[in-house]
């Protein structure tokens, strides 16, 4: 047992109690949480930086307003609800419109129009934000994923996620829903994770369960050598995150749209640690490589070139 | 980040912890161990009244010291009143008075005394004189009747008691025992009405009043029994069969036929007893040291609040070891709980409940309460309302247990009342998101998670140790505090993050 935890610190595995510690407690200040934790002021951050987000369809704030719903999806075929505070991907819906006022749902059964104003109120009411507090629900564009994504993943919306360590990008992974993951990308919930090449923007090995596969086990199509297109932006992206947030170590889930390219999902303050799986290896080194340069890595352009450099797994 | 300033905090902290345990044990001489805790007890009584605006004048009945039966650390705490004590016949008396006095009183008082041994023999004490008390000419038939009737079957006067008191016990409606006893059937009766017929005899008796030395009771009610006059020795008799000897565990307080406390000038006195096991007792002498040279410490500790508060500390002493049991769970472990606390709440309530049923009657809530939680779905409440409906529902589904448990005669099922009825609303509002969420599987594992931390947190603050030293030496709280601000920077792995990302390790070397 010892000499197992002695290995995964030298093979630099992050920790819960590690990660809280020696990062988020010291790189994140807490005054900033509110513009992550909130992604509707996420949205509006990254408007102004000029980031592409999902459009924002519409925002309700109070129960009262439940009843704008159908004026706020009109002239739109699909769309997401999501509260606005929400951790892990908790209370997202992603509908279609259906027959008979019906919509549909990325598993092909139907919620009706009560069932959506009362997930709705749901969300107001807090039961999916951070702290309970009452909440918002974001109202906004469904995208239409990248057609390289439709052969390696299943229903749901794949995403890709890369950790940004005072503005360099130190990690990625691109989280592929399953069948058995019920079309969410979630590691936990039977969801693929693959590591991403920083370098080269390609797939590295593909973790499932806890085994490592190579085809997608609904698909059948390769899942390892994808190339991810629009690489640059997406590392761009995540270096200016720092500057957009002023948090040192944060998240970035990013999804690729057909006709959009890469659009901001969310931030996240303390992303979570299974893309160390994906990725089979460990953050703590290149978290401690950043922390030694970081006096020479003033501008993006500087701190793009140092994990491509850097962290190429090839 | 710099942790010389945490780990010189938490050294100071652990520390003048250690320095004034240090002192208590070595100096002072204060057990470590909670032994010989039973020989001892602190008995305070409240005496609570309605003053009617003028003098108020009263007098209550307190224990005689004997060398057998000592009675020390004797205190009153009544306020503006005048206290002074005096003999009163077979008791001592406390005279409590006032000039003037309006509205709600309470006066206390409290004592610490020790059980006598089992086969003691009272001292010698003077004839009393016997007052028959006054009966109806039916009455005083049936008490001859009965006299007649067991006086030739008994030996002396032990085996008449027996006697006596059996017959009483099995009064049948129309013997004479039946019409002595009236109505009532109560111990308190019982010894009055076997007083009277005894008296009716010729033999003095009379009444004990006092109480079980058993367990920590807060409010604690006056049992009986019964004294007779034989040769030269007020001999005791038991109330339940006649047999001789005091009751197992009980102690004596007063003597008569009449109330504890008697008052003019006040309405509604009211007393109650509590009664604690005295740690004290082999603290006493550590005390009274501290007290001889001139160490007020003993009088800033636990042991100078009344009893009831006292008896609140030592519950609440015991929370802060399993809080931090709890952070070594969620944080060193890595278990997952429903609610930070919640484990820890549910252990306090475990207190009472006793593990087993604790265990049965949470899960049973827990279960109700989701299957309700689960029906609600399809009506779509807004949250807050429907919170307020688990909460309605869990109160109902705890009165329903205990109602359902008295009847069967399970009187483990009567302490549902002590969970925490917000928190278990929490746990079920949150097992249910869990549930739709992540699945059936995941809000069972953690369910279950957390009522396995809850048991284990149970067993640590149920341990005598564990309570015996945060309530004699508090001063430890500031060791496990120390210890929570270390385990605060502890950036190891969790234990079950070994198993999780075991596939990173790489290879074994060896």
């Amino acid at each position: 047992m010892i000499g197992l935890a002695r290995r995964l610190r030298e093979a630099g595995v992050l920790g819960l109690n590690w990660r809280n510690a020696e990062y988020t407690l010291l790189y994140n200040q807490r005054r900033l949480y509110p513009l992550v934790d909130d992604k509707l002021q996420t949205k509006e951050l990254a408007l102004k930086a000029g980031i592409a987000v999902p459009d924002l369809y519409g925002v309700i704030e109070v129960q009262r307003e439940v009843r704008n719903l159908p004026q706020i999806i009109a002239g739109h075929d699909a769309f997401v609800v999501k509260p606005a505070q929400g951790s892990g991907g908790k209370g997202i819906l992603v509908l279609e419109k259906g027959p008979r006022g019906l919509y549909r749902k990325p598993n092909g059964s139907f919620m009706s129009e009560a069932e959506l104003a009362y997930h709705t109120g749901n969300i107001l009411s807090g039961i999916y934000s951070l702290g309970g507090q009452p909440d918002k629900v974001l109202i906004e564009y469904r995208v239409n994923f990248d057609p390289i994504f439709a052969r390696i993943a299943y229903q749901g919306v794949p995403d890709i996620r890369i950790i940004s360590f005072l503005g360099v990008p130190v990690m990625a992974m691109v989280r592929l829903p399953t069948r058995q993951s019920g079309g969410k990308a979630n590691l936990h919930q039977g969801a693929i994770g693959a590591g991403i090449d920083l370098s080269t923007g390609r797939t590295l090995t593909a973790v499932w369960g806890n085994g490592v596969v190579d085809t997608h086990p609904d698909t059948l199509n390769p899942v390892t050598g994808v190339e991810i297109p629009h690489w640059p932006a997406l590392l761009d992206h995540a270096a200016r995150s720092w500057e957009l947030t002023g948090l040192g170590y944060q998240g970035i889930d990013i999804v690729l749209d057909r006709d959009l390219g890469p659009l901001i999902l969310e931030l996240n303050a303390r992303p979570g640690l299974n893309i160390q799986i994906a990725n089979r290896a460990g953050l703590g080194h290149r978290l401690e490589r950043v922390k030694a340069a970081r006096d020479g890595l003033k501008t993006v352009e500087e701190r793009i070139a140092f994990a491509r450099e850097n962290f190429a797994t090839a | 980040m710099n942790n010389r300033h945490l780990y010189w905090l938490a050294g100071v902290l652990a520390a003048i912890a250690f320095a004034i345990f240090g002192y208590k044990v070595l100096i002072l001489k204060f057990p470590v161990t909670p032994d010989r805790l039973e020989t001892a007890w602190r008995i305070e009584a409240r005496i609570d009244f309605n003053a009617r605006g003028g003098p108020v004048l009263g007098e209550f009945l307190l224990p005689r010291s004997t060398t057998t039966r000592p009675v020390f650390n004797e205190a009153f705490v009544a306020g503006p009143y005048g206290i002074a004590t005096r003999d009163a016949g077979d008791n001592r008396a406390a005279v409590f008075s006032v000039a003037e006095a309006d509205g709600p009183q309470t006066i206390f008082y409290r004592a610490t005394v020790e059980l006598a041994p089992a086969n003691e023999t009272p001292p010698p004490s003077p004839t009393p004189s016997l007052n028959r008390i006054p009966m109806n000419e039916a009455e005083l038939a049936a008490a001859r009747a009965l006299l007649a009737k067991l006086r030739p079957r008994a030996a002396g006067v032990p085996t008449l008691m027996g006697l006596l008191i059996t017959n009483l016990r099995n009064a049948r409606a129309g013997d004479e025992a039946s019409l002595l006893l009236g109505n009532s059937r109560s111990t308190r009766r019982i010894v009055d009405t076997a007083i009277k017929v005894l008296r009716q005899g010729g033999i003095p008796a009379r009444r004990v009043n006092g109480f079980a030395l058993a367990e920590d009771r807060r409010q604690i009610g006056v049992a009986h029994w019964i004294e007779v006059y034989v040769e030269d020795r007020w001999l005791p008799f038991q109330a339940t069969d006649g047999a001789a000897g005091v009751p197992p565990r009980h102690f004596p307080w007063w003597r008569g036929e009449h109330n504890a406390v008697t008052i003019t000038g006040a309405d509604r006195p009211h007393i109650t007893y509590s009664v604690a096991m005295a740690h004290q007792f082999a603290l006493r002498a550590a005390l009274e040291r501290g007290r001889s040279i001139g160490v007020s410490l003993t009088d800033f500790s636990l042991f100078g609040l009344p009893f009831q508060t006292q008896q609140v500390y030592r519950i609440l002493l015991v929370v802060p070891v399993g809080i931090f049991l709890l952070v070594l769970l969620r944080n060193v472990i890595g278990l997952r709980t429903f609610g930070t606390f919640m484990p820890v709440l549910i252990a306090m309530a475990f207190r009472e409940t006793r593990l087993v049923w604790g265990i049965v009657l949470f899960s049973i809530v827990v279960f109700l309460g989701i299957s309700v939680r689960f029906y609600l779905e399809h009506l779509k409440l807004l949250l807050v309302p429907r919170l307020a409906a688990i909460v309605i529902v869990v109160i109902g589904v705890m009165a329903l247990l205990s109602v359902v448990s008295f009847k069967l005669g399970f009187m483990g099922g009567l302490s549902v009342a002590l969970f925490p009825i917000v928190i278990l609303t929490m746990t079920i509002e949150r097992m249910t998101v869990v549930w739709d969420e992540r699945g059936a599987m995941e809000a069972i594992i953690q369910a279950a998670g957390s009522l396995v931390v809850a048991i284990f947190c149970y067993l640590l603050m149920n341990a005598r140790i564990v309570e015996h030293l945060t309530f004699v030496f508090p001063e430890l709280l500031l060791v496990l505090l120390a210890g929570i601000l270390l385990l605060g920077r502890y950036s190891g792995y969790r234990l079950t993050e070994l198993g999780r990302f075991r596939v990173l390790a790489g290879k074994d070397p060896r």
